[in-house]
């Protein structure tokens, strides 16, 4: 029964695959190409080794991006958010950057940093920096007075208070907010490898299109996108269910 | 001063004396007062009930005399010494989210004994896993227990750092009514094992005249002492004895000024 259960969505995108299919055969107007075709381009890609190639720049994009903008964005924002008046003071500016698109940001990545790697990587930072920023203030926010309350009462250190309370406090907000923001990260990827560099996954996209209109290609690079998206996404789900940060999910 | 005639307390050092403590607050620009003119002197080893209407500001007293917060006015001293901040000698154990839930039972009981060598913080978390009955649930996260067994871990985590003084605010009010008549009988018998000085926040009735030697009886805001209630029962207290009803009923009587005052 179980199995049967976990079964049905993998059923339901074969049941979609084969409507795809048919319609496809139906309708050979060159508006979509068929899922046979989408396999035989991934067959393409695996055999010039371009797809491994690829996934491991876009991967290698985010992943610089990413840990970057965590290093210099959570600890300044758990400052910020422990530092009420900073937080006044820097709040506007925060405001104004917050809702300007990553994308927004390429003529100047391009100028700053040429076409290449570094433009990317530093399009995901501007992307992942600011949702990991916020997240942290308003983790910091959160921590029950309590908390605090307590470690002083034990007697410990500032150091000891931030490694001992504070941290183990924030940390399964953060996890929360770092997830989401890998999520956009590689949203981000995708669109930058399109303008600003010559390989990944988005360039696959964007260059399959220019070169000959291959749409086989094009769809390839979407579900390549989608799944490696779905992998990262479980991979950061697993951290919550640490048994250390596991009280900070509600377990419904 | 002479020892109180006819009292057969033994006459015990003072720990913590309270003078002339005044506590206010800045409110939209206005200075509101909570405490005025707080005396009180609690002996070693005493267990003081501190009861009161809700909102008259008796965490407010014992986050002065946990070192919280600093008084405005009067000062309040430990040992002959002026407090200056929270210090581990004396633990405040709340009413609820006192214990962390990143650690597991003995994380948490081991929290303050950090400076203790290995094998003696061992020892200390075994023993007081014992005293609260916890065995068997050493590596249990806090989530996974009960109401009742987080505070008596949070009781244990406050025992093992051996303080002088123990401040509970209302450390059962969130338990349900079984779980606290147990808890209350659980922590008289530890106080009486330990011989540590208790000052315990309610605003049960029952539970001040069950545990208490003394009541102190807190009016309505700004808070002032109404009144002392000695409880001159020896322990273990029959709560349907006539002069425990007694004390109760005397109890209620004064409350019931207190909240009308």
């Amino acid at each position: 029964m179980r199995l049967l259960v976990r079964l049905r969505p993998f059923a339901f995108i074969a049941v979609l695959l084969v409507i795809w299919q048919v319609a496809v055969k139906r309708h050979p107007a060159q508006l979509l190409p068929g899922p046979l075709g989408v396999v035989r381009g991934i067959g393409d890609l695996l055999q010039h080794g371009l797809l491994l190639k690829y996934v491991v720049a876009s991967l290698f994009r985010v992943t610089w991006g990413f840990l970057l903008a965590a290093v210099i964005a959570i600890p300044l924002g758990l400052t910020i958010g422990w530092y009420r008046r900073s937080e006044m003071a820097l709040s506007p500016l925060v405001q104004i950057f917050r809702p300007i698109s990553p994308l927004a940001w390429i003529p100047i990545a391009i100028l700053w940093f040429g076409v290449g790697d570094l433009a990317a990587i530093f399009l995901i930072f501007v992307g992942c920096f600011f949702p990991l920023m916020l997240t942290a203030m308003s983790a910091v926010h959160n921590i029950p007075a309590v908390y605090v309350n307590v470690g002083r009462n034990f007697g410990l250190s500032a150091a000891n208070l931030v490694y001992r309370v504070l941290y183990p406090a924030v940390v399964p907000q953060l996890i929360i907010g770092s997830r989401i923001t890998l999520g956009i990260a590689w949203l981000v990827v995708v669109a930058a490898e399109m303008i600003a560099v010559n390989s990944g996954l988005g360039f696959l996209i964007i260059d399959a299109r220019n070169a000959g209109n291959r749409y086989d290609l094009v769809i390839a690079g979407m579900i390549i996108i989608g799944t490696i998206g779905l992998l990262l996404d479980l991979g950061m789900r697993s951290l919550e269910r640490v048994k250390s940060f596991r009280w900070g999910y509600s377990e419904d | 001063m002479s020892a109180e005639a006819g009292m057969s307390l033994p006459v015990r050092d003072v720990k913590l004396r309270m003078e002339r403590v005044g506590m206010a607050f800045e409110r939209d620009g206005k200075s509101v007062s909570v405490l005025e003119d707080i005396n009180l002197d609690v002996s070693d080893g005493e267990f003081i009930c501190l009861v009161g209407p809700s909102g008259c500001g008796k965490s407010t007293l014992l986050n002065l005399m946990g070192g919280f917060l600093a008084p405005t006015q009067g000062s309040v001293t430990i040992d002959n010494q002026v407090i200056r901040g929270p210090d581990p000698r004396r633990i405040l154990v709340f009413q609820e989210r006192g214990v962390f839930p990143w650690l597991t039972v003995e994380g948490n009981i081991g929290f303050g004994l950090a400076k203790l060598s290995r094998a003696e913080r061992r020892e200390r978390i075994d023993h007081y896993v014992q005293m609260v009955r916890l065995q068997g649930f050493e590596h249990t996260f806090p989530s996974d227990l009960s109401g009742g067994m987080q505070q008596r871990l949070q009781v244990a985590r406050a025992l093992a750092v051996n303080p002088d003084i123990l401040y509970l605010d209302e450390p059962f009010g969130a338990l349900d009514s079984i779980t606290r008549l147990i808890m209350r009988g659980e922590l008289l018998r530890i106080w009486q094992s330990e011989h540590r000085t208790i000052i315990f926040v309610t605003h049960d009735v029952d539970e001040a005249v069950q545990l208490a030697d003394r009541v102190v009886v807190l009016s309505a805001r700004p808070a002032k002492i109404q009144d002392v209630l000695t409880i001159g029962i020896p322990h273990p207290r029959n709560i349907s004895s006539a002069l425990y009803l007694e004390h109760r009923d005397d109890l209620l009587k004064r409350i019931g000024l207190a909240y009308t005052a």
